[in-house]
């Protein structure tokens, strides 16, 4: 079955999807030097642009996880997928409005999975492959990545303590930019492939190509222009609680947390782990926090976070099953239609809400006042 | 077929602290060493004062040096991987 303006309809959301990955994500490399100031707000935000874009080039295994390890693909249908883009689209917003960095890959893997539970029910589901390569490492890896930090951080300022304050702060600057360049080019390579993937499994649902085919270059090239795009305008919102709600973080800290990301990040990529860049940023940043005697972990922050990251694969899926039976409802290309233009119009709303509490480059490094970042920016930008 | 690859479980934690803890200790090295020398003292005199400085250099040769072939390794390192996750990422489509 081929229809190729529904095909082109799965494309455009797939790209959009990659854009609110790349805005809802650039706090996962740049929110610690931004936070310390080793870099300013918006060269941090064009940096890690430029290198998301470069990252996308360097892998595809992950593209071929999605592609192929989760769902039937023989049940996959456009519909499928535009429903399950839908879910995860809406929920990577949701979560932005909030500030809480909650796992782009989740939102789009549960949207993809409800869908596909709503159209073909629960078998058509690889359910193995969901846990073995989506589940346990978002439970593993910010585990991992914390005590790589931790470790690191004890190590950075245990070999640099002759040092005055003056100087470490100054010297482990280059090295924060250097290793959040890394963690850029890291997530570049892991989430640009998702939305990849998701475009192959619908290029191989409508017969365009063949079953098993990796993802053809254009696409590569449109994922790494839209999370480059969508990592420039920046998701300052994620990148403030990031940055300043998690732990108060000094330049050596940073270096520590980016490198553990980093290093976490492309290895599990290498494995096929198509594994959440924002769990390993977050379990990174505490880690950091944990391995540095007389730093405090707002851990009322961090356990916001948890529990929206338990939420994130169910939810997305939820979203991603209503979409899918409004679109069935309606039926035919006309289905997929109206799905997108209500995404758009709650899309639309979202950012409307989100101009109302904004959180922009001037004000991302205010002091962090407790409670969700939106409620209490307006009395900040008042004292700035 | 298992639930978890323990193979992939332990090199990510060994590769993970080895590339994610060891190579910016072994950049705090290069730091260490480059504030060797001289002027440390003075610095170190200037904190005592009650200054902050942030001058980094030490100016001993040896401690730049050894600070040079720090951060070159590093580098290196970077490089490295990048391009062994380039060729493994790459692999000919299957079937």
């Amino acid at each position: 079955m081929s229809n190729d303006t529904v095909l082109a309809l799965v494309v455009i959301t797939a790209l959009a999807f990659d854009f609110t990955n790349g805005f809802h994500d650039t706090g996962n490399a740049m929110a610690t030097s931004i936070a310390t100031g080793a870099l300013g707000p918006r060269v941090a935000v064009a940096i890690s642009g430029v290198l998301n874009f470069v990252g996308a080039f360097l892998s595809l295994t992950v593209a071929a996880t999605i592609a192929s390890g989760l769902v039937d693909s023989g049940v996959v249908t456009l519909t499928v997928v535009a429903a399950g883009l839908s879910g995860g689209i809406i929920w990577n917003l949701l979560t932005w409005l909030f500030g809480i960095p909650s796992s782009s890959s989740h939102a789009l893997i549960g949207g993809v999975i409800g869908a596909t539970m709503a159209a073909a029910g629960g078998s058509a589901v690889l359910w193995h492959g969901l846990v073995s390569k989506v589940v346990l490492p978002a439970i593993l890896s910010p585990i991992i990545a914390a005590l790589i930090a931790a470790t690191g951080t004890w190590a950075l300022y245990r070999i640099t303590r002759s040092l005055t304050d003056g100087a470490r702060k100054h010297g482990f600057r280059v090295g924060q930019i250097g290793s959040a360049c890394v963690v850029s080019l890291a997530h570049g390579t892991n989430d640009a492939q998702k939305t990849m993937g998701v475009i192959t499994l619908a290029l191989i649902a409508n017969g365009s190509i063949a079953k098993g085919s990796n993802a053809p270059d254009w696409v590569i090239v449109c994922c790494a222009i839209a999370i480059a795009a969508g990592t420039y305008i920046g998701g300052w919102r994620v990148i403030r609680t990031l940055g300043k709600g998690l732990v108060e973080i000094e330049s050596p800290q940073g270096m520590a947390a980016e490198s553990a990301s980093a290093a976490v990040i492309l290895l599990s990529s290498t494995f096929g782990y198509s594994l959440s860049t924002t769990h390993v940023a977050t379990g990174s940043i505490i880690g950091t926090g944990l391995g540095k005697k007389g730093a405090d972990v707002r851990w009322n922050v961090a356990g916001r976070m948890a529990t929206a990251w338990v939420f994130t694969l169910p939810s997305a899926a939820i979203v991603g099953a209503i979409s899918y039976g409004i679109a069935y409802g309606i039926g035919g290309t006309f289905g997929v239609i109206v799905d997108l233009i209500l995404l758009a119009a709650l899309s639309g709303y979202i950012y409307y809400r989100s101009r109302q509490t904004k959180v922009d480059h001037n004000n991302v490094n205010s002091e962090w006042t407790g409670g969700v970042a939106p409620d209490k920016v307006p009395a900040e930008t008042a004292a700035a | 077929m298992s639930w978890i690859n323990l193979t992939a479980l332990w090199k990510i934690i060994v590769f993970g602290l080895i590339a994610g803890a060891g190579l910016p200790a072994l950049f705090a090295g290069g730091l260490y060493t480059l504030s060797l020398g001289p002027n440390r003292a003075r610095a170190a005199a200037a904190g005592a004062d009650g200054g902050d400085s942030d001058v980094l250099l030490g100016g001993s040769i040896i401690g730049m040096v050894l600070a040079a072939i720090a951060f070159l390794i590093v580098l290196a390192a970077i490089g490295w991987s990048v391009y062994e996750i380039y060729t493994l990422g790459h692999p000919a489509p299957k079937k």
